[in-house]
């Protein structure tokens, strides 16, 4: 317990090179329970990579994170950080789901199969109990009728549902979303925002990394403008996006808007 | 697009006669057209009558009836030619021998390759591992096993007890607990289950390390987002997706050490390669005794090419191809 704070999310002085490319400089952002937080920013801005500390599938090199008021990765003893076994960390990502912009589901098992594996492997769930909650999600997400499905003959919209549905099979306290419906055709976007929206409104706490400015005026609790590893503006969706006080986040929403 | 008003196109059933043309469609050597249909491509003309003529393959027809006749003689050969003495291949087939040996060969080929494979999946991880010291032994290993040929491997283990007269259980480089006599211990048959195994290992681990690295890092990533333990995101995640691109190498390997068994020969290992070549030398039947290990060899290179079929079958649910 390092993070003595009410904040779901505590990001402190977070640093990440790669090779010679410094990603993130110096990361500060809090997320209190049940804020939706909106990343913006150009690619290459580092925001991925941010999301992706979050619950450790990068390490950090310098600054610590904490969600739900345990460090991520590691143990502090003292004024040291030790670095958690494997087993560990895996323990602390089933508090956090995580969605990624191609899916990733399991092509081999299928759509039900690809959600009740983490809850009876991780959280040792009996199956029946697991099963029973994967139909409820899949009826959530609108897909109650693919259950028997393989992800391959699902379209892209009906993937990333599926693929949000196991996110929350493992009841996380905090949920992020990496480009959520970049890889999708335009057509299906819409209704993936809108099971991302439907979470939202429910008091889920999440981190959404996007270029969807429309979506982020619609949802966010606060946007966060990144560019070259960065935060350079953060604020409410009405400030951030309609009056920015950075050129930078001016010239940004310029071109995406 | 309808073709009932059209007159049938003649399917090209009947042999080029005169001297084909190359593939020319001129009406001089195919069967005509019908001249409405024909001029119906010109301007104005009614579209939806239409039809389109497939091209002709007059070589085609040649081909096939060379290779038929050619296939007629080799068949006609192996019945009429006395020399294959089909009498004597008749009486050793199932002969009790010669289905003993079918048996060493068969148990040779499982121990070799399950062994074989076990040990390769190891090897494998540790070429895939993050220290530089597994990683190296494991390249070290295969690097040996796949210079040094299988016959000379074979022999080496055969001689193992020249080398060594006695093998211990205990503490490396210390006391040891219990003692076996290696003559005893590795004894022909356990030799050649050993070389065939321990030759199997390092092309089962390159098989294994390619079908691991053909799945998307995505699935990993994935899996350990979602927190599933690490040996289950191996046994559940990985190595199902990647028995697909496994299977088929693996297949290969398993065939090729089945025939391979023959080698084992050398060692006077009453396997069917062996045991045929203990008959024709008492009999002097040569041919006909080749014919009966051919065809058990064919016959259960068959079976595992089958079984093949529907383990790939098994493994490729959810594959769009």
């Amino acid at each position: 317990m390092s993070a003595p704070s009410d904040a779901m999310v505590e990001i402190r002085s977070v640093h990440k090179r790669f090779g010679s490319l410094e990603v993130l400089r110096g990361i500060d952002l809090s997320v209190r329970p049940g804020e939706v937080t909106v990343v913006i920013g150009p690619s290459g801005s580092g925001k991925s990579t941010l999301l992706r500390t979050i619950n450790h599938l990068e390490k950090v090199d310098r600054g610590w994170i904490s969600v739900d008021g345990t460090l991520v990765g590691y143990r502090r003893d003292g004024n040291k950080l030790y670095e958690l076994r494997e087993r560990e960390v895996l323990r602390q990502r089933t508090k956090i789901g995580f969605v990624f912009q191609n899916f990733n589901l399991f092509p081999h098992l299928t759509v039900l199969e690809n959600i009740i594996e983490a809850p009876v492997s991780a959280l040792r769930r009996p199956r029946k109990e697991a099963v029973a909650a994967a139909e409820k999600l899949l009826d959530r997400v609108g897909l109650a009728d693919k259950a028997a499905a393989y992800p391959g003959q699902l379209s892209g919209g009906q993937q990333q549902r599926v693929a949000i549905a196991r996110a929350l099979a493992l009841e996380p306290r905090l949920l992020l979303f990496d480009e959520p419906t970049s890889a999708l055709d335009p057509e299906l976007v819409g209704e993936v925002l809108d099971v991302i929206k439907d979470l939202a409104h429910g008091g889920t706490t999440m981190i959404v990394v996007t270029h969807e400015i429309g979506f982020a005026r619609e949802v966010a609790d606060t946007v966060v403008f990144m560019d070259e590893g960065r935060i350079v503006e953060q604020g409410p969706p009405a400030d951030v996006l309609d009056r920015p006080t950075q050129e930078r986040t001016r010239a940004f929403l310029s071109k995406v808007l | 697009m309808s073709l009932t008003s059209d007159p049938p196109i003649d399917p090209p059933t009947e042999p080029a006669t005169g001297p084909p043309t190359g593939p020319s469609t001129g009406p001089s050597t195919d069967p005509p057209v019908d001249p409405p249909a024909a001029k119906a491509a010109g301007p104005g003309a009614d579209h939806e009558a239409l039809t389109v003529v497939p091209v002709r393959h007059p070589w085609r027809w040649v081909a096939i009836a060379a290779t038929a006749v050619l296939l007629a003689q080799f068949l006609n050969g192996l019945i009429t030619n006395p020399g294959w003495e089909w009498d004597v291949f008749a009486q050793f087939f199932t002969a009790p021998t010669i289905l003993k040996a079918v048996w060493i060969t068969l148990q040779l080929t499982f121990y070799g390759t399950a062994i074989g494979f076990a040990l390769g999946v190891v090897l494998a991880f540790m070429r895939l591992s993050a220290s530089a010291f597994l990683r190296t032994v494991a390249y070290g290993y295969i690097w040996a096993f796949r210079s040094i040929p299988l016959i000379v491997q074979l022999l080496f283990w055969f001689n193992l007890a020249y080398l060594y007269k006695e093998l211990q259980f205990g503490i490396p480089f210390g006391p040891g607990f219990f003692s076996f006599d290696t003559m005893n211990l590795v004894g022909a048959t356990s030799a050649a289950v050993l070389g065939l195994a321990l030759h199997q290992a390092a092309y089962a681990a390159e098989i294994v390390r390619g079908g691991v690295l053909a799945v998307d890092s995505g699935q990993l990533e994935a899996a350990s987002a979602l927190g599933i333990p690490r040996f289950r995101q191996l046994r559940r995640i990985v190595l199902p997706q990647a028995m697909r691109s496994i299977l088929p190498n693996a297949a290969n390997e398993i065939i090729s050490l089945f025939k391979g068994t023959s080698i084992v020969s050398v060692m006077a290992i009453g396997e069917l390669f062996y045991q045929v070549q203990v008959v024709y030398g008492r009999n002097g039947r040569v041919v006909p005794l080749l014919m009966v290990a051919t065809v058990w060899y064919i016959l259960l290179t068959t079976a595992l090419s089958v079984l093949q079929h529907y383990v790939e079958r098994h493994y490729a649910k959810g594959a769009v191809r």
